[in-house]
């Protein structure tokens, strides 16, 4: 391949095809007639609510548009508030400690009309009637150290505390509610906290790695890994009701979805809950059949479709491959929305950086400053990035879309500028004493030389922005992400792991396609490597 | 034959000089590079400026070119100030060579040599580049296609100057053209040079470090020393009164006696 093709012509070429990829996100939404969006905090018993929430507005004629395992409680409210989720199930504890910032006070019935009244002044939302069940936070260890150490209590706990080391969900960890109120009412010190996700956690404490972890009393995994909940003998967990809690937008104008809502009231106890968590967590039977199952012992499914199937009866977990294989409908919608993520928000990247990296290299004064600035973007936490969009961008494809935007910016611009500084500067200075334009320096002589090193800069750009995608699940943009952010929550590590082969494979691929690009734009007479001194 | 020579037999004894620099002063912040210096190149003559890294020679050899403005004195280029010059065109119309050839890594040894005449819009663009190649002793036949990394550097250098004479200038400017070659293709090139000038009657400027190859092919030598020039003379005259201690020490030190 000689070079007279013309560099620029090709390059432009490959960015073209790359741009039009941004005529596709208006596709990306359905615009529907406004389906009912459901949310979920990332954890079992929350992700159960919420489908059967999502099933039973189904079932009552509504569209629903999924968004389960959105986050954690500040940045699933924050998405309600901000009108991208209608409902998601909350539990009033939460709602007076963690998010009012109020003292624990009263019985569950005085905490949920105090929830219910401050919410509705406050912010417009609203907590439809309890589901009927209570929940709390609880303190679990290993059976043999409750044995060994004659721990009942939680003031057992803080008796033996300087032995044992605790492994707590960061929401744990951090809320008044949480590890710091529990330290304070108990007197309790352990030797050593640290900050656990709720898909390693129990394996921590089976292993012997922590000895102490945080919990709900409803949890399925207690039974799951044979632990014991200490007692509060204090009484300083408050009960905590579960419930819907629905956005503006449902409490002004949805009378009809808060009905349908409204027959879940008071139809799930305790009992039930800590079976159904047992059928999601321990027997690991799926979410839609467990929800399925719960709307029909609550009496909602009009009887004739069965019992409670019995353990014995429940599937078997398949084999890795059989349950790629099993999902693979979903996995291929999963994998065309990642690679849509990455390509509109790497095309764009490429559309603002490149030309803004040419721009820097002719005033250069600035250009430190600038890229330096982009850089920063980099250094952000991507998931806290991504945070960042909900209160500008609420939820969904666009905020991730900016989200990898953002964060591809920074290689393709400082590999652009620099490419293009230091291209060749001895022929460069020929160029310019035989009477090259400015112009024509560019586009002749800078910008092929540079060519290879801009498109590595865009290659590091997509292998990244592959990675990151994953996290954009965190806030309902779909791909790759969900059945990892899922599998994270259920602690279920073949889900986790048909989100995150995938994913890896279309890095590997994505990075494969750049490469041959590149070789396209690489100019004929420059090779690869140190090839100039071949001759001498 | 000589350039002087050739206008003396033209019948013009008061030629309007090819290049001229009348008390050119120019710094780098706090670095003076030229302090003063005046010098005149007559048509067809070849100049060499010699000295030591730092006095001043590639800075007054890219006044010529524009590629660097005084910041006191005047440039004249064939008569006219170079400031009144559009510098684009006047770089298009002088040749330059440097030392590491500066050819487009990305273009072939014909595309190269084809830049300035393509610049010019010039017609029969690769046919002056083909002939200039030939003049180099390159057939472009057997060079035409070659990367210039598939090169050694002599005939790199060669591309570079056949670059620089392809569209026909009147003036030339080479900054140590030879000065990274091993001796044996030094000698080749200074001797293909001497000839080319005989044959196209440039005028040149180069700029070099090497007392021996200025005596060989200049007909003035311009000896710089801190942004002065020292002495100013044939080669002949040179050689028979180094005029200066500091030019004396220079022959000296080129094991050349006086």
């Amino acid at each position: 391949m000689r070079a007279e093709a013309g560099v620029p012509g090709r390059l432009l070429a490959l960015l073209l095809g790359l741009g039009l990829g941004l005529a596709f996100p208006a596709a990306l939404e359905g615009q529907a007639d406004s389906p009912v969006v459901v949310a979920s905090k990332p954890f079992g018993e929350s992700y159960l609510l919420g489908e059967i929430f999502a099933q039973q507005l189904e079932a009552r004629g509504f569209q629903v548009e999924r968004r389960l395992g959105l986050g954690a409680t500040e940045l699933t409210f924050q998405a309600l508030r901000q009108g991208s989720v209608d409902v998601y199930p909350e539990y009033t504890g939460t709602g007076l400690l963690a998010i009012l910032g109020e003292a624990p006070q009263g019985s569950p019935a005085q905490v949920f009309r105090r929830v219910a009244t401050v919410f509705q002044e406050r912010w417009g939302v609203g907590w439809l009637a309890p589901l009927g069940f209570e929940n709390s936070y609880a303190v679990a260890v290993r059976r043999e150290t409750a044995e060994a150490l004659e721990l009942r209590t939680l003031s057992d706990l803080a008796r033996a505390g300087a032995e044992l080391r605790g492994g707590f969900s960061p929401d744990f960890l951090g809320r008044a509610d949480g590890l710091p109120g529990l330290a304070r009412a108990y007197g309790m010190e352990l030797a050593q906290t640290r900050s656990l996700l709720q898909a390693v956690k129990y394996e921590a404490l089976a292993s012997g790695d922590v000895d102490v972890i945080d919990g709900y009393s409803t949890d399925g995994f207690i039974v799951r890994y044979d632990l014991v909940v200490l007692e509060d003998d204090r009484g300083f967990f408050p009960p905590y009701q579960a419930a819907p809690l629905v956005g503006r937008a449902v409490m002004d104008h949805r009378p009809d979805v808060q009905a349908a809502l409204g027959e879940l009231a008071g139809r799930l106890d305790d009992e039930l809950m800590r079976r159904l968590n047992r059928r999601l967590e321990v027997d690991g039977a799926p979410l839609a059949e467990v929800a399925r199952e719960a709307r029909n012992a609550m009496g909602l499914l009009g009887g004739a479709e069965g019992a409670f199937p019995s353990r014995a009866e429940s599937t078997v977990a398949p084999t890795l491959r059989a349950y790629l294989w099993e999902r693979r409908q979903t996995l291929v919608q999963q994998t065309l929305r990642h690679l849509l993520l990455v390509s509109v928000s790497l095309g764009s990247a490429i559309l603002v950086a490149l030309p803004l990296g040419l721009l820097l290299e002719r005033a250069r004064g600035g250009a430190e400053g600038v890229i330096r600035g982009v850089g920063v973007l980099q250094t952000l936490p991507s998931i806290a990035l991504l945070a960042f969009m909900i209160p500008l961008l609420g939820i969904g494809v666009l905020p991730a879309l900016v989200a990898l935007f953002l964060y591809s910016l920074y290689p393709i611009l400082r590999n652009t500028y620099s490419g293009v500084r230091d291209a060749d500067p001895v022929a460069v200075e020929a160029a310019r004493a035989l009477g090259m334009t400015p112009g024509q320096l560019l586009t002749q002589v800078r910008l092929p030389l540079a060519a290879p090193v801009i498109m590595a800069g865009i290659r590091t750009a997509a292998v990244l922005n592959v990675g990151t995608a994953t996290l954009a699940a965190f806030i309902g943009a779909g791909g790759l992400g969900d059945p990892i952010v899922s599998g994270l929550a259920l602690a279920d590590s073949r889900m986790i792991l048909s989100g995150a082969i995938p994913a890896a494979l279309l890095a590997v691929l994505v990075d494969g396609a750049l490469a041959l690009a590149e070789r396209v734009v690489r100019p004929g007479g420059v090779q690869a490597e140190h090839g100039w001194d071949l001759m001498e | 034959m000589t350039g002087m020579d050739q206008a003396a037999e033209h019948g013009l004894p008061e030629t309007v000089p090819a290049l001229e620099a009348g008390g050119v002063w120019k710094g780098y912040g706090s670095v003076r590079a030229l302090e003063g210096v005046s010098l005149r190149v007559t048509p067809g003559e070849c100049v060499a400026l010699v000295g030591e890294s730092g006095s001043g020679k590639t800075t007054l050899l890219r006044m010529f070119n524009r590629m660097v403005e005084p910041d006191r004195g005047i440039v004249r280029v064939l008569g006219r100030d170079a400031l009144e010059l559009d510098p684009v065109s006047l770089r298009r119309r002088t040749g330059y060579v440097q030392q590491e050839g500066g050819l487009l890594p990305h273009w072939d040894v014909l595309r190269n040599v084809c830049l300035v005449p393509t610049l010019l819009g010039q017609l029969g663009v690769r046919e002056l580049a083909k002939a200039a190649l030939d003049r180099v002793g390159l057939p472009p036949s057997e060079f035409g296609r070659r990367w210039p990394r598939e090169l050694s550097g002599g005939q790199r250098q060669r591309v570079a100057l056949a670059r620089a004479l392809a569209a026909e200038p009147d003036v030339i400017l080479l900054d140590e053209p030879f000065g990274a070659l091993d001796a044996i293709t030094r000698g080749e090139m200074q001797e293909m040079f001497r000839e080319l000038q005989r044959t196209l009657g440039f005028t040149s400027v180069l700029v070099t470090h090497d007392l021996r190859e200025a005596l060989r092919l200049a007909d003035r030598v311009a000896v710089m020393k801190s942004g002065e020039v020292v002495r100013l003379a044939s080669p002949e005259e040179l050689l028979a009164d180094p005029g200066v201690e500091y030019v004396a020490q220079l022959l000296a030190r080129a094991g050349v006696d006086p």
